[in-house]
């Protein structure tokens, strides 16, 4: 009996959660007053942040979560707008030397750190050098390797103030570069170059980044943090930009569940929410479709082969086989179904950037699947001696699925025996790196930089990150050029070759181009979706409901 | 009894050292480390990470490290939370539990104490069988199940209480998580006192109250009740133990910032530190309260304290 409860019970609470009664929707003409526009009288927003942020110390964090909370409370040399395009921080201005070696910047002279003090060109110089520091144990560093000494320094062979670095004033701040890196001001959005003011180390130590010791110098600064709970922000009194900022109050949850978020929104406890439960994507649609903001994010999904061990080591004819005959049409738009991009490349969309594709791309899907199939014979393999191959993926709804999918289409096309592996998420991240028990591996990845290069540099030989194992001479070199290279248009036209060597070789098939997914409560102003997925609260408002 | 009392103390020692030493191997016995990350790390940041956590030490000094440590009252840094000690944490997610566990179980005694007592008075009437099969469900609905459908109709549908999280720390938020973590107790004491009620009732002292024309009131209050807790009071340690396991879904689910949401989130993490603490504490704190609970029996119980 009590085992048929236990079977029943879950379906009887799906079956209740499916059929609840609808959100009483206001009307829509209350929201915003008469004139649409009327702005509530409090400007707080609450907004599901994922999992706990790790730190608030910008120069060791690392994740999603904690890069959102930091974009609020600190201000690099240049910020982004609403879209994500580059503006500004808290330096007014550049130059950059016609080398592209040099950037020069000239600091407002109205920034102030959230106590008052001016931000200062020595405030920078101080933070880019912890940030190298090996002492300061920063997982990021290695973004700052374009800075000359930089990678240097990390491994403890060069002190920290030889960083190519230096506040020639107050007001004016040189960085100088090995290469000619011009998504360097894209670069200087991310945590990791942020100021920090010298003080509060010296009085709080390395646990300064708590409520009531940290000083910040970007819109908002600290006033709470209940861990596994939320992260309160309140205004920065002192900020450059404040008459221009109109949220007073930022709530950061860790919620890590997406159901669970779900349900704190539909309970009016979100504004905006961090994701969607992939299941319940349907019934979002239908009863919350205005709320439902679904954006191009730049990322890439994408199954990995592991090239250091058969049956995948020098094969690149199987490799191609495998890629041609999953058909992406079908796993975007009925697997996933958000809206994903079908990918055929590596990098996605990116500005100034033409992503690149094999010539299979704009085939029908039977063509393909015929040529996969002559290739997967000319590899050796047939129905009386299929291809055995192991799928390995984190334990996960979306990616089981998707799997799942990608299996039955290489069985009904190639005859291919699939087994499935699901690791939970520490294991399989060590499984993969180890590359000795992984075949076909699950993997994605989110540009650190609104730049192809995010992408291009995972596949190099040296990256730590290429849990394929691919090497390419070819290819490194390519990227390397692409380094050096000053001109803008030929460096792009280097990453391009690059991203062809990549699609020849195929180490990884790529599958689709992630979309950003969220919830935003209609009274939510300023929301403007963006290719970086980034949303710095100080441009949101809430219009009175 | 002093002499009982403390010869249970020091057998309290070996316990925990046992435990301590085998949360130590088993957590690092997990595949993946606190520093595994999307982002694989270049090999000397990892390096230096490590020799920070002293992480790079041979297992055994790292336990004789941990347990040094530890008898000088530190839990060591959180391997996550970076800018947290061990130590804060527990003392920031202690209360949050407690205030819950307390709650829960103050509910499940109040409520099932006085169902079962009310089912053996009407024992094999339709109130006996509506409170036993109440109780039957209360056991077999799992907390997972019940958690999700208690914010369904109380936070979304109803709107009377928040669908989760800690909010201003008032009473409102803490509701739907301790009915959830009470209910599967409710339902055990319930059963429990049901039965030995039921056998009290049925015994001679009892019948020569009742010979004596003592009103059922004070038959049941006076006489009957203290006798038949006797079974309740030894389920206390279980229903404690219960009630922290149950807390470790509930506060998931609620996102309730307590020690069982930071026991799962350590786990999941490989926050070796974190989760040891946790360990640690709440073992010492059930080693307590079992110890407590034998102290109560004795007197409830006087065969016991004379005995």
């Amino acid at each position: 009996m009590t085992r048929i409860l236990l079977i029943l019970l879950p379906a009887v609470a799906l079956w209740l959660a499916a059929c609840g009664p609808a959100e009483d929707a206001s009307p829509p003409a209350k929201i915003g007053g008469g004139s649409g526009t009327e702005r509530a009288a409090v400007q707080v927003l609450r907004v599901g942040n994922g999992a706990e942020p790790q730190t608030l110390d910008p120069h060791r964090a690392e994740g999603v979560p904690e890069s959102n909370i930091l974009r609020d409370l600190f201000e690099g040399l240049v910020g982004e707008a609403p879209d994500g395009s580059l503006v500004p921080g808290a330096a007014e201005s550049w130059a950059i030397s016609d080398d592209g070696l040099v950037y020069t910047f000239t600091i407002r002279a109205d920034a102030r750190w959230s106590n008052g003090e001016p931000v200062t060109a020595r405030d920078f110089e101080f933070g880019l050098r912890r940030a190298v520091d090996p002492a300061t144990l920063s997982v990021y560093s290695s973004v700052l390797f374009p800075i000359v000494n930089a990678e240097a320094i990390v491994d403890g062979e060069l002190s920290p103030d030889q960083l190519g670095v230096r506040a020639v004033d107050d007001r004016t701040l040189e960085i100088r570069l090995n290469d000619p890196t011009p998504y360097l001001l894209g670069l200087l959005t991310h945590s990791t170059t942020y100021p920090v003011y010298p003080p509060n180390l010296d009085e709080h130590g390395e646990r300064f980044a708590r409520p009531g010791k940290l000083v910040s110098n970007g819109a908002y600064q600290l006033s709470d943090w209940v861990v596994q709970s939320h992260v309160r922000l309140e205004r920065n009194p002192h900020y450059w930009d404040g008459a221009d900022t109109q949220i007073d109050e930022v709530w950061y949850y860790a919620i890590e569940n997406p159901d669970a978020e779900l349900k704190r929104y539909r309970a009016d406890e979100l504004d905006i929410t961090d994701g969607l439960p992939y299941n319940q994507l349907t019934w979002v649609r239908n009863e919350l479709g205005d709320e439902l903001e679904v954006a191009p994010w730049f990322g890439s999904y994408y199954f990995g082969f592991n090239l250091t061990k058969p049956p995948f080591k020098d094969a690149k004819d199987l490799r191609t086989a495998l890629a041609m005959a999953i058909d992406r049409d079908i796993l975007t738009g009925r697997v996933t179904g958000a809206g994903e991009i079908a990918a055929y490349g590596w990098v996605p969309p990116a500005a100034g950037y033409t992503g690149q594709q094999r010539g299979w791309a704009t085939w029908a899907q039977a063509e393909r699947n015929a040529e996969a199939q002559r290739l997967y014979a000319q590899a050796g393999y047939s129905s009386d001696n299929p291809l055995r191959v192991e799928v390995l993926y984190n334990t996960n709804e979306n990616h089981k699925r998707i799997s799942v999918a990608i299996a039955s289409m290489w069985k009904e096309v190639l005859g291919v025996e699939t087994s499935l592996v699901n690791q939970e998420w520490k294991v399989f991240l060590d499984t993969k790196n180890r590359k000795e028990d992984t075949q076909v591996f699950r993997a994605g990845w989110i540009g650190d930089y609104d730049d192809a290069y995010s992408f291009a540099q995972l596949m190099h030989s040296k990256n730590a990150q290429n849990d394929s194992g691919y090497v390419s001479p070819v290819y490194d070199d390519l990227l390397d050029r692409a380094a050096r290279e000053p001109d803008a248009a030929k460096r792009i036209a280097l990453l391009e070759e690059a991203e062809r060597v990549l699609l020849e070789d195929l180490p990884i098939i790529p599958i689709y181009f992630y979309v950003s997914k969220h919830l935003v409560k209609p009274w939510v102003g300023g929301w403007t979706p963006n290719v970086m997925d980034r949303h710095p609260k100080k441009d949101f408002y809430i219009l009175s409901h | 009894m002093l002499r009982f009392a403390i010869q249970r103390l020091l057998g309290a020692i070996p316990t925990l050292l046992v435990l301590i030493t085998l949360a130590f191997f088993l957590i690092r016995l997990a595949p993946g480390g606190p520093f595994d990350t999307e982002k694989t790390l270049p090999p000397e940041i990892e390096a230096n990470l490590r020799a920070a956590y002293n992480l790079d030490e041979s297992l055994p000094v790292q336990l004789g490290r941990y347990l040094w440590n530890l008898a000088q009252g530190d839990f060591g840094p959180s391997f996550q939370y970076r800018d947290f000690t061990v130590t804060e944490l527990i003392a920031t997610g202690f209360p949050v539990s407690l205030r819950l566990g307390s709650l829960a179980m103050a509910l499940a005694l109040v409520l099932g104490i006085s169902a079962g007592t009310l089912a053996a008075l009407r024992q094999n009437r339709p109130v006996d069988y509506t409170v036993m099969g109440a109780a039957m469900t209360g056991i077999s609905i799992p907390n997972f199940v019940l958690a999700p459908l208690l914010v369904l109709v109380f936070a979304i549908w109803l709107r009377w209480l928040p669908a989760g999280g800690l909010g201003d720390g008032s009473l409102r938020f803490v509701v739907l998580p301790v009915i959830a973590l009470a209910l599967p107790q409710v339902a055990y004491i319930a059963r429990l006192t049901r039965g030995s009620m039921i056998e009290v009732l049925r015994s001679p002292f009892t019948r020569t109250a009742r010979a004596q024309g003592l009103p059922t009131r004070t038959v049941i209050l006076r006489h009957a009740l203290k006798p038949a807790l006797l079974p309740v009071v030894s389920y206390l340690g279980p229903a404690l133990a219960a009630i922290i396991t149950g807390s470790v879904v509930v506060e998931q689910i609620f996102g309730v910032p307590g020690l069982g949401r930071f026991f799962v989130q350590g786990a999941l993490n490989r926050d070796y530190t974190l989760v040891m603490g946790v360990v640690v504490f709440y073992g010492s704190l059930i080693i307590a309260l079992n110890f407590l609970v034998d102290l109560v029996y004795g007197w409830l119980d006087p065969r016991l304290r004379h005995g």
